[in-house]
């Protein structure tokens, strides 16, 4: 038996999952807009009590590391990191759009042929997910489609939403199918961007990073926890700083 | 016996320190000062970054350091407030997910009620009541400590500046590095040396809000402002003319009147209040014409004066854990797991 407890609030949803190998014991995500260190830890203890588990049986850690909004971001990583210290397991640190991919590839193997838009997500073709970076940007990442998990081609960005839709034809890469533009970024611009298809996952949950992180834990086996092998967090923009500029006179 | 983890995280300061029955066991900081350095104060973002790479590693020494496992621990205890929210955020999620993961309690405390406790690690119980003067770069307080895990009532604050910020701001006006208190406290004691204490009055820099009637409506509070405005004038007049400025003699005047004010300022509310204990805390505390005036006046008055040895007064996971430790042995309720962050907590909350 093995459990593996997932977090991710790199974005709208705070979301906590349990599974042991390739079953879903329990998610939960609620929407937040701020305020995710509040919410986290009694969410992983409500997850560990719907999945009928204790915090010592868990056998690892995963956590989405964003992109996403700082803050909240940070919340994820650090309660993975220090979990996995207190309870010595590794912990995994998986992309966040990665995570989205992988729930928008399922949606579309799940409704392909009925829902509109699906059609897209036939094997080798790429699509976009993206996430909200505040300030009139998104996050990004292109993948394409195959069996399984999506193969990232190019991302994670930040950028405004015109620059992304400009780069995306400019490197031709909209003929060969790149696109439609999935997640909560396309959904705040669909007039730059192209709105998600109806019923397209727009957030990422915490199953879909429990999956991911499953799957890359069976490849590289050992569970011992590599030192310099933190899940580090996807900030993809430097803070703001400015040097002060000269003194200011009183008088 | 109790065995508290304490966690600091409301500035540029990642402390975590271990306290087993009011002594203290290990205080591990890691600082990202430097990082600020070049910007002439704390970046939040740069600073919350920096304690999210350093709050495993020093979480990993203070165990290490004290030889002890976590699955010893009693209970851990977390700055929750006031203090930079996105600082505050890390570790307090941190500390949810050490009491998660180790089925422990867990107690927010106030970042101020934390400067306070701290000195019992060095001086042993506080007397009840206590005034406490808590002096760093973000606050500059002066408190009625009747029962520091309930009690803390705010007599005076500052009304604009706090006091290390006074200092780091002059610091940067006489070309010293940020942060600037050590360094004025360093070129005043240079500038007494060899000159006399003399020097401290070279320059009659003004004492803001103690007499008439803003010592009447302001009676406890303090307000650096005008003192530095008046500093930079003075400088400002030196360059235009010319003139070398004094920079020895302008820090010991400067430093003198800071210490001046807060020194009345504490003696007065501990003869109008009735309290004969006198703690001083925060990073100012640090300073040695503070430490020394301090002194004197508290004797001359038979006030009894505390001050935490100099790495105890700066922030630091030791205070977090004593008042923690503090919290449990007074039999306090743990804060819940759905525990927030308060980047404005007022002194009133001992903890959330
Ligand atoms: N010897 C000294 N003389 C005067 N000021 C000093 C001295 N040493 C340190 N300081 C000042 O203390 C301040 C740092 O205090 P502290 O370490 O308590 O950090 P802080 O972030 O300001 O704390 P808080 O979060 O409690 O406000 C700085 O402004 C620094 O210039």
């Amino acid at each position: 038996m093995s459990l593996l407890l997932a977090v991710d609030t790199s974005g709208a949803l705070v979301t906590v999952a349990a599974a042991d190998g390739d079953s879903l014991l329990a998610e939960q995500a609620v929407e937040l807009a701020a305020r995710h260190a509040e919410h986290l830890a009694p969410m992983i203890a409500a997850v560990l009590v719907e999945a009928g588990r204790a915090i010592d049986e868990v056998s690892a850690v995963a956590v989405g590391v964003g992109p996403g909004p700082f803050t909240g971001l940070r919340v994820g990583v650090v309660t993975a990191r220090v979990l996995g210290l207190v309870l010595g397991v590794p912990v995994i640190g998986v992309c966040s759009l990665d995570a989205l991919a992988l729930q928008v590839a399922e949606w579309g193997e799940g409704s392909a042929g009925s829902a509109a838009g699906a059609g897209d997500l036939a094997a080798g073709r790429e699509f976009v997910v993206t996430s909200d970076a505040r300030r009139r940007e998104v996050y990004w990442a292109a993948y394409r489609t195959g069996d399984g998990e999506p193969e990232p081609v190019r991302g994670p960005g930040v950028d405004r939403p015109a620059d992304l839709a400009s780069a995306a034809a400019r490197d031709g890469l909209g003929q060969k199918g790149f696109g439609p533009f999935f997640g909560r970024g396309a959904a705040l611009y669909p007039e730059v961007l192209t709105a998600p298809p109806e019923g397209a996952p727009l957030d990422v949950r915490a199953g879909a990073v429990a999956r991911l992180a499953g799957r890359r834990v069976a490849r590289v086996g050992g569970s011992e926890r590599a030192r310099g092998q933190e899940p580090v967090p996807l900030y993809l923009r430097r803070p703001d700083a400015v040097a002060p500029g000269a003194r200011k006179r009183v008088s | 016996m109790s065995l508290v983890l304490g966690i600091e995280t409301s500035c540029d300061e990642t402390g975590v320190a271990l306290v087993r029955d009011g002594r203290l066991l290990i205080d591990a900081v890691a600082s990202s000062v430097d990082e600020h350095a070049r910007f002439g104060g704390v970046v939040p973002e740069v600073a919350s970054r920096a304690h999210l790479e350093a709050m495993v590693p020093t979480i990993e020494r203070a165990c290490a350091g004290a030889g002890v496992r976590l699955a010893d621990l009693d209970a851990i205890a977390v700055t929750s407030g006031p203090g930079l929210v996105g600082a505050l955020t890390v570790g307090v999620a941190a500390a949810k997910a050490l009491a998660l993961g180790l089925g422990v309690p867990l107690f927010g405390v106030n970042h101020l009620a934390a400067h306070v406790a701290v000195d019992t690690l060095d001086h042993g119980p506080l007397p009840e009541p206590t005034m406490a003067l808590l002096v760093s770069g973000g606050h500059s307080s002066l408190l009625l400590v009747e029962d520091v895990t309930s009690t803390v009532t705010p007599l005076g604050r500052t009304i604009d500046d706090a006091a290390g910020e006074a200092f780091d701001k002059i610091a940067r006006l006489l070309g010293l590095p940020f942060p600037g208190g050590p360094h004025i406290d360093r070129a005043a004691a240079e500038a007494v040396a060899e000159r006399g204490e003399g020097v401290r009055s070279a320059i009659a820099f003004p004492r803001g809000l103690t007499s008439g009637r803003d010592l009447e409506r302001h009676r406890y509070d303090v307000s650096f402002s005008g003192l530095k405005t008046s500093v930079a004038r003075w400088v400002e007049r030196r360059e235009d003319a010319g003139e070398r400025v004094d920079v020895p003699a302008v820090a010991a005047s400067f430093q003198e009147a800071v210490v001046d004010v807060l020194t009345r300022k504490a003696v007065l509310a501990c003869r109008e209040q009735g309290v004969d204990t006198l703690l001083i805390g925060g990073g100012v505390a640090a300073n040695s014409r503070l430490r020394a005036l301090a002194l004197e006046r508290c004797a001359d008055s038979g006030i009894r004066l505390r001050v935490p040895r100099p790495a105890l007064c700066t922030d630091n996971g030791a205070m977090v854990a004593a008042l923690g430790s503090l919290l449990v042995a007074a039999g306090r309720a743990p804060s819940e797991l759905g525990l927030g962050v308060d980047s404005a907590m007022p002194v009133t909350a001992v903890r959330s």
